[in-house]
């Protein structure tokens, strides 16, 4: 009887399967209530509570830069904001320029020109194989020997170029900028109808229409023409030099300004490279296909081969932008004000609790990255071949 | 080739013509490049080489800070000055080792690419005694750089430079690969609990910052181990390099596995082979050798990635760097150490990614016969 119980154990393998993942559930339980248990006993010997009770407290430090109202009083859960805040900026900057840039490079490096493509070359190499972090910290200490204060680079009376921030007017909304700012997002909106309307009227007709230059034209001067209906309701506050600083204006910090020139330009090596594979994984037998048509060489690129490419790039594309949000994390080494920064380092120095606050920003990046690669799986889909697969 | 046909018509000229002048625009674009190119290497050679200060400046005197730079005493004078590369040679390369024991180290680095070779290249001629080698090397390093029997013990803290960085990139390598092989095919594997396990180990570590995992192991570690037990600095690091590389391996690895025809497990379990009979000798040959290219991608990412540890405090390549350009004797030579820096991590990074093309080319070709 117990023989072959044994025997079933060792040779039937659903019984088998079964015991070996019972086994491990419980080796599992057990490492973790010993590693809780030993937590809970080294908390305890150092005085520190557990809770997110702290989130309540005072931070007591400044962030240098915010988009939302912060104070040494704050919060800490404030501090969690502002800093989640940050990195959302750095990162949705970040990916959109090193997409521009990386697109460009791409196709660049397909130019037929030997010398264009092989600068192109040089520079994706050099780029990215040299660590995102020590290009951080080489381009943010080029932008601390910008000049000082004092001697601003000047452009146009209106952009102060200094060691401290590139200064710039901020705009001041009136009333009735509301109402501009509208006509704006209808605007885009109908050229969307626009745009299906006469689609639908070329395949009715044959005549075509330059749908481009209609919805330029609708986008750029319907917020112009109601500007000057509503009696320009846009003022800008100029930055001035007063004593030691600027007043006024809007500043660029170079903090930002390093993260966002070393991530644009690390990331958009890499893009250029997933744009570039792309681009020549659609077979050159379409591109002669569709100049045998008589289309256009821009027509060929825009409508033939760009939509093909596009298959390819969008899931390398994807893990670009994981990875730069990821990367975002690397202010700390320049004193960019993120979440790892300021509330996975200073609140956690000043509270001691470790466990709750890592474990928040380890879920707050997972919570982005999710979001991100759900966004891009559903644009994926949308650019993927449709109908007979 | 459309042209007419003239005595010019040579390979150079057609070449010239196709490449560089095939259009209007094209001729400018090489013109307005070649403008370009001259103007950016005539700046970086003068200031790295023509200009530069190597172990005296202009006036011919020995550099011992920078007060001495060329650069600092003639406002006409702008190449770098490479006396702190030189000055701090010894510790961008060994750290803080003892000077009169930097032969070990030397050994070390040494023995490490016989070590490798016999891993990178399978037509190697006695490859089967690199390969024991290879695996003696871990225990050789240990004892050479760490001491023990006869040798005075340097205590990782006395470690930095090149030393650190390559020490957590290769042993984080090293120890990541049988981790990926288990995880890989742990999330592949029927058994619904194991699955689970790998997919949110895998998904979870792909889905966080390197930073915070380090933060983690650096913080959190002492608080789940006992008393006792304090690991040193470099080893908390190691541990979060490894488990970072061993998820994005495993992803590699999984790659290859997938790529494996289902016939070849039926055919193997048809011989009578057992699971892992059949995965150890038939799926994960295969599999990993179609893999080896994005593992080596996943090696040159985790490799410039080592620099994050200067975060936690400690003195890699980078850190070193940091803390020779803060020193006040030698203070504002930015550039010169971020420079070298780039150039040793560019060339071990360039390295690895040639041998990753080197490999797809290989495995094409093998692939067609």
């Amino acid at each position: 009887m117990s023989n072959s119980f044994l025997r079933r154990l060792i040779f039937d393998e659903k019984i088998r399967s079964l015991v070996i993942q019972t086994l491990l559930i419980g080796i599992f339980a057990i490492i973790i209530y010993i590693v809780t248990q030993q937590t809970a006993y080294n908390l305890e010997k150092r005085g520190i509570g557990t809770g997110f009770g702290f989130l309540n407290m005072s931070a007591g430090y400044d962030i240098s830069i915010k988009l939302i109202p912060y104070t040494s009083d704050s919060t800490h859960f404030r501090a969690y904001l502002v800093g989640l805040i940050n990195t959302l900026l750095i990162a949705v900057c970040g990916c959109f320029l090193a997409t521009i840039l990386g697109f460009l490079v791409g196709i660049i490096r397909l130019s037929s020109n030997w010398l264009f493509r092989n600068i192109a070359y040089v520079y994706v190499e050099f780029t990215r194989n040299v660590p995102v972090l020590l290009q951080i910290i080489l381009y943010y200490t080029i932008l601390l020997y910008l000049p000082k204060i004092k001697q601003a680079l000047v452009i146009f009376d209106i952009f102060y170029i200094t060691n401290r921030g590139i200064y710039s007017p901020a705009p001041i909304f009136k009333d009735g900028f509301s109402i501009v700012a509208w006509s704006f997002v209808i605007a885009i909106i109908s050229t969307i109808f626009l745009k299906k309307y006469l689609k639908k009227k070329q395949e009715q007709t044959g005549n075509q229409y330059p749908i481009f230059y209609i919805n330029s034209a609708l986008i750029i001067f319907t917020p112009i023409i109601f500007y000057y209906i509503m009696g320009m309701p846009l003022d800008f506050n100029h930055p001035v030099l007063k004593g030691f600083n600027f007043k006024g204006g809007m500043v660029i910090r170079p903090e930002f300004m390093g993260m966002l020139l070393g991530l644009t330009i690390y990331t958009a090596a890499f893009i250029s490279e997933t744009v570039r594979s792309g681009i020549m994984s659609v077979s050159k037998g379409q591109r002669e296909a569709s100049q045998a048509l008589g289309l256009k060489n821009n027509l060929v690129l825009r409508l033939i081969v760009i939509p093909q490419a596009l298959r390819v790039i969008i899931p390398p594309l994807t893990s670009q932008y994981l990875n730069l949000t990821k990367n975002s994390s690397l202010g700390i080494a320049i004193g960019y004000a993120d979440l790892v920064h300021g509330f996975g380092g200073i609140s956690l120095n000043q509270t001691g609790k470790a466990i709750e606050i890592m474990s928040m920003v380890m879920v707050t990046y997972l919570t982005i990255s999710l979001t991100i690669s759900l966004f891009m799986n559903i644009y994926n889909k949308a650019v993927q071949f449709k109908g007979n697969a | 080739m459309s042209g007419p046909i003239s005595l010019t018509h040579n390979k150079y000229y057609s070449w010239c013509r196709d490449n560089l002048f095939s259009s209007w625009i094209n001729g400018i674009i090489t013109i307005l490049s070649i403008y370009f190119i001259y103007e950016v290497s005539s700046f970086i050679l003068n200031w790295t080489i023509f200009e530069a200060d190597f172990v005296t400046n202009f006036r011919g005197e020995r550099i011992i800070d920078r007060t001495f730079c060329s650069k600092n005493i003639e406002p006409g004078q702008h190449g770098a000055c490479w006396a702190i590369i030189i000055v701090r040679f010894h510790q961008f390369i060994y750290g803080f080792y003892p000077v009169e024991e930097a032969w070990r180290v030397n050994l070390v680095y040494g023995l490490l690419p016989f070590a490798l070779v016999g891993i990178f290249f399978d037509n190697l001629p006695f490859r089967k005694y690199f390969i024991y080698f290879t695996f003696l090397f871990p225990f050789i390093g240990y004892f050479l750089l760490y001491g023990g029997i006869g040798l005075d013990a340097v205590g990782t803290s006395k470690w930095g430079g090149l030393l650190v960085t390559l020490f957590l990139g290769v042993t984080g390598i090293l120890l990541a690969f049988p981790l990926s092989i288990i995880l890989a095919l742990g999330r592949r594997s029927k058994m619904p609990v194991i699955k689970t396990i790998c997919v949110i180990f895998i998904e979870f570590i792909r889905g966080v910052p390197l930073i915070t995992l380090l933060f983690t192991a650096n913080v959190m570690l002492p608080l789940f181990l006992p008393e006792g037990v304090r690991p040193d600095n470099l080893l908390r690091a190691l541990v979060g390099v490894t488990l970072f590389q061993s998820a994005y391996m495993a992803e590699a690895i999984r790659g290859g596995l997938q790529a494996i025809p289902k016939g070849q497990l039926e055919a193997a379990q048809s011989l009578g082979l057992t699971y892992w009979q059949s995965t150890r000798k038939i799926i994960l040959p295969q599999a990993l050798k179609i893999s080896i290219p994005p593992i080596v991608n996943t090696c040159i990412g985790l490799f410039k990635d080592t620099s994050l540890v200067l975060i936690i405090g400690l003195f890699d390549l980078l850190g070193v760097g940091r803390a020779a350009v803060a020193d006040i004797d030698w203070a504002k030579l930015h550039y010169e150490v971020y420079v070298f820096i780039s150039l040793i991590f560019f060339i071990f990074c360039f390295l690895m990614s040639r041998y990753s093309l080197y490999l797809e080319k290989k495995l094409k070709t093998d692939n067609s016969n």
